[in-house]
């Protein structure tokens, strides 16, 4: 059962990169934003299946670091710049919202 | 030309580091492990994607917007890191099994 799961990773893995690298027409900017959308892939699947509520905020805020670079590697790919303003009050929303949580989580309320 | 290359240089390198940090927060077995594993995404992932934006864009305004987004990411990631281990670890989330040492449980018995 474990070497099944491993393989059918391995298999995902190998088919995307065969996918984004070898198959898909673009410049290379798109093909990398490709690649983090995928890494946003996995994060979700965290999201869903984390067995306790420690693994989905944690999820929940790598996801966030990971938009801030998608978020810069589109504004270099269409050179403009208020991705990276979405990109800052996101940063500071995933922030915000994390230490909320784990107040939440630790069992004390907001205001203490 | 040549700061392309090297901005391209510090993209790739933090895309590769987002992409394990991700595949290490999918396979790890335990929620302190897994966080220890992803944070891994903020310090060379994200960060070196911006500071590659930085390096090709130059100091116009897209550049100090990235600028702004590395002190930021840098200064907030590691507080909310603390504070959701902290709380999963008040929360009696258990650690796994191969586990051998620990000290923050040690220390809370011994003030008692």
């Amino acid at each position: 059962m474990r070497q099944i799961r491993w393989l059918l990773g391995l298999i995902i893995i190998a088919a995307f990169m065969y996918g984004n690298f070898y198959v898909y027409d673009a410049p290379i900017l798109y093909k990398l934003v490709n690649v983090i959308l995928f890494c946003v892939l996995f994060v979700l699947f965290r999201v869903l299946f984390g067995p306790t509520a420690a693994d989905r905020i944690v999820a929940v805020d790598i996801m966030g670091i990971l938009v801030i670079g998608l978020l810069a590697l589109l504004g270099l790919a269409y050179k403009q710049s208020f991705f990276m303003d979405i990109g800052l009050i996101w940063a500071l929303l995933s922030f915000i919202a994390s230490l909320a949580f784990a107040k939440i989580l630790e069992g004390r309320y907001l205001d203490d | 030309m040549i700061r392309e290359l090297i901005g391209m240089a510090f993209i790739l390198i933090g895309i590769m580091f987002d992409f394990f940090g991700v595949l290490g927060l999918v396979r790890l077995p335990d929620v302190y492990n897994r966080l220890q594993a992803a944070t891994k995404c903020v310090t060379f992932g994200s960060a070196g994607i911006l500071f590659g934006v930085f390096i090709i864009q130059g100091l116009n305004n897209f550049g100090f917007k990235v600028l702004i987004g590395i002190v930021f990411i840098f200064l907030t990631s590691p507080v909310s890191a603390h504070a959701i281990s902290r709380a999963a670890h008040r929360n009696k989330i258990p650690l796994t099994k191969e586990s051998v040492v620990d000290q923050y449980q040690e220390d809370n018995e011994l003030k008692d």
